[in-house]
């Protein structure tokens, strides 16, 4: 009786399993994410999870990729790595699915690594860390700019202003302290001397002190690395004790919040930026504008103020949407290879060219330089 | 180094204030009833918000940052009528604990309704910084310093001289006692929690301006109150104040003699050491329990 159970069982499974799976696999294609969307992150997640299942719907709507529909199973990490791993783990071995697209952090996607590349399922990541590209893993990919690009970008514009001595200032957030470590291991690279190492707590309320102690040495500049509400008091700090040497600060202050927060402050501060936020100002020859402008606009019909993070899975989705229609199919290796010889294609990040070793595939020339200018932001030429 | 020096000091006096003020409004629930209200920083933080969202809807100035006083006045009221007083006969650790819940319940009804962005309020004059030799502050800063010696005096008039703030100290000394002697226990526990909500949001909306704001900003405030509460000896307004500025100016001098990224660690070897030779605090009491 109970052997004839276990067949019965078996044969169920293999029923419900078998048939379903072949048919799914012919003209669906599954994607899974796994995002911060609550929690601490969920600045992160909440975009990105918005720009996945608007466009999502909108493609399956449309008859999907060349006829394949997208069938879209998603899991909230709240920003919490055991629970990454967890829908991870279900992700690749219980629903099947042929691509992941997340997580939201970097310490997330840190964690799954090593099973999404022992799983071998493609992964696009929407975290900064260059950790993740560096070295590049196969299955691992990256669409957001590294806090390394930054910190060249702004490096690479104090030194065409012919400066040479610099002041750090950073908080003791994870993405302060990885942009304080890249400002350190890079200077050198560009002849720049680090005068001033100076940290605060995030959620202090006054920075004047190590201002103060800025202000003692012979820096020609200052750096903030940062984000939340510190840079907005740094920079008030700063021009509160008169210092007027030039100001920057990360991307990680790249929205109207930090220009409303700072006020007359934070005039002529300037920051590398990713193109989504100076889309309007863009001139019409760069490849970049339409897409921009489209997603902003797709967005904001829908959601309201459009943020760089929503962008960054807008280029994964599209970047998957992609290698499936070149080849055509649903196969996870041959979706691989899509993603690695991706080229030309222009997001909202910037113009992707991957490569077998380079699975972030942007260039320096994807941050814009921009200054904040009578409270709104200006280009820098 | 003497310019620098003196930033230093000044810094830690701004810096100092705030926490100061904050660390007062511990004062006067813990005086009615031992109690320490671990939601003390989220009247803080209701106080801001509520003035920032009044604000903005158009509201002028004075009038919105008076309304947000009595809304959070009226958080205070209710915080006390339906978490505290349900367990009157609850021990003090529990009704710590009621407070500890309390404040993570406000928190996340702020989060509800103002969402996560950060805010920030208008300084109340021109931000035109006033030099000190070489030393800077700001005009707020200066409005915040007196904000704290206003609350301070009519904290300390409210308990030595009026019936009302004696008859509050009674019920710390001894709730059956001071029943026993006609004082309504339960209205003077709800006029301190009114009280205390209402310096916790005379203090959000003097140093917003200055530090912004956020649903989860009453945290560190109300840590860092707490501490200045702690070092200064707890019940007593004026150490409150001492323990504020003391804190304020420790972490400042360690930031810029030290390290700043030990600038924490710092205020808080020292606040032990405070506490080891003192655990009353620096004014407090020397306490003699009764065996």
């Amino acid at each position: 009786m109970l052997r004839a159970g276990k067949i019965l069982i078996v044969l169920c499974a293999m029923v419900l399993l078998c048939p379903g799976r072949w048919a799914a696999a012919a003209d669906t294609l599954k994607i899974g994410s796994f995002l911060a969307v609550t929690g601490p992150a969920s600045f992160l997640g909440d975009p990105e999870l918005k720009t996945l299942q608007m466009y999502i719907d909108k493609i399956n709507a449309q008859g999907g990729i060349d006829g394949i529909k997208i069938d879209f199973v998603h899991y909230d990490t709240k920003a919490k790595a055991k629970e990454a791993k967890n829908f991870v783990n279900r992700l690749i071995k219980k629903d099947r699915v042929d691509v992941i697209i997340g997580g939201s952090t970097s310490g997330n996607t840190i964690a799954v690594m090593d099973l999404v590349e022992r799983g071998r399922v493609p992964l696009i990541s929407l975290a900064g860390s260059v950790k993740i590209v560096e070295p590049v893993r196969k299955w691992i990919f990256k669409t957001p700019h590294t806090d390394r690009m930054a910190a060249e970008k702004i490096f690479q514009d104090i030194k065409s202003r012919g400066i040479t001595k610099v002041a750090l200032i950073t908080g003791n957030g994870g993405f302060d302290k990885s942009g304080r470590a890249q400002c350190l291991a890079l200077a050198p690279k560009y002849g720049i001397e680090i005068v001033a190492d100076e940290k605060y707590g995030n959620s202090d309320t006054d920075m004047t002190t190590q201002v103060a102690k800025i202000r003692a040495t012979d820096a020609q500049a200052i750096i903030n690395f940062g984000f939340g509400k510190a840079p907005a008091i740094v920079t008030k700090n700063i021009r509160q004790l008169g210092i007027k040497l030039p100001l920057y600060q990360s991307h990680g202050v790249a929205s109207k919040k930090y220009i409303e927060l700072a006020g007359e402050a934070a005039e002529g501060v300037r920051l590398p930026a990713a193109g989504l936020i100076v889309a309007d100002l863009l001139p019409d020859s760069d490849p970049q504008k339409r897409v921009l402008l489209r997603y902003k606009h797709d967005y904001e019909s829908k959601f309201g103020p459009v943020s760089t993070f929503g962008g960054h899975a807008y280029d994964a989705l599209f970047m998957v949407v992609n290698a499936v229609r070149s080849c055509g199919c649903t196969d996870r290796a041959k979706i691989r290879d899509g993603i690695e010889n991706t080229s030309g294609f222009v997001g909202t990040g910037g113009i992707f060219n991957m490569s077998p070793t380079d699975h972030l595939g942007l260039g320096l020339d994807s941050f814009r330089m921009v200054e904040i200018k009578n409270g709104n932001w200006t280009l820098v030429k | 180094m003497f310019d620098q020096l003196l930033q230093f000091i000044i810094s830690g006096i701004t810096v100092g204030s705030v926490y100061a003020l904050v660390g007062l409004g511990f004062t006067i629930i813990y005086n009615a009833s031992d109690v320490v209200n671990f939601a003390q920083g989220e009247f803080v933080m209701i106080g801001a918000m509520s003035a920032i969202f009044l604000y903005g809807a158009g509201i002028p100035y004075p009038l919105a940052l008076a309304a947000a006083v009595a809304i959070t006045v009226v958080v205070g009221l209710m915080l006390e009528k339906f978490a505290v007083e349900p367990a009157k006969n609850a021990s003090v650790v529990t009704t710590i604990i009621i407070t500890i819940g309390a404040s993570i319940f406000l928190r996340g009804a702020a989060l509800l309704v103002w969402g996560k962005d950060i805010y920030g309020l208008p300084p109340f004059t021109k931000d035109v910084p006033i030099s000190i030799g070489s030393a800077t502050l700001l005009p707020q800063n200066i409005y915040v310093m007196l904000g704290t010696a206003v609350a301070v005096l009519l904290v300390r008039y409210f308990f030595d001289r009026t019936m009302t703030g004696k008859a509050i100290m009674a019920c710390s000394c001894n709730r059956r006692a001071a029943s026993l002697v006609g004082i309504n226990v339960n209205r003077m526990l709800l006029i301190a929690y009114g009280v205390s909500a209402l310096l916790g949001a005379v203090a959000g909306i003097l140093v917003t301006p200055i530090t912004y704001t956020s649903y989860d900003a009453g945290v560190m405030l109300g840590l860092k109150g707490f501490c200045a509460a702690i070092l200064g000896g707890m019940g007593n307004s004026m150490g409150a104040v001492a323990g504020g500025l003391l804190l304020g100016i420790i972490e400042s001098l360690g930031a810029g003699i030290i390290s700043s990224g030990y600038k924490d660690a710092i205020a808080f070897v020292v606040i032990l050491g405070v506490l080891f030779f003192r655990p009353g605090g620096l004014l407090g009491r020397a306490d003699s329990e009764r065996v």
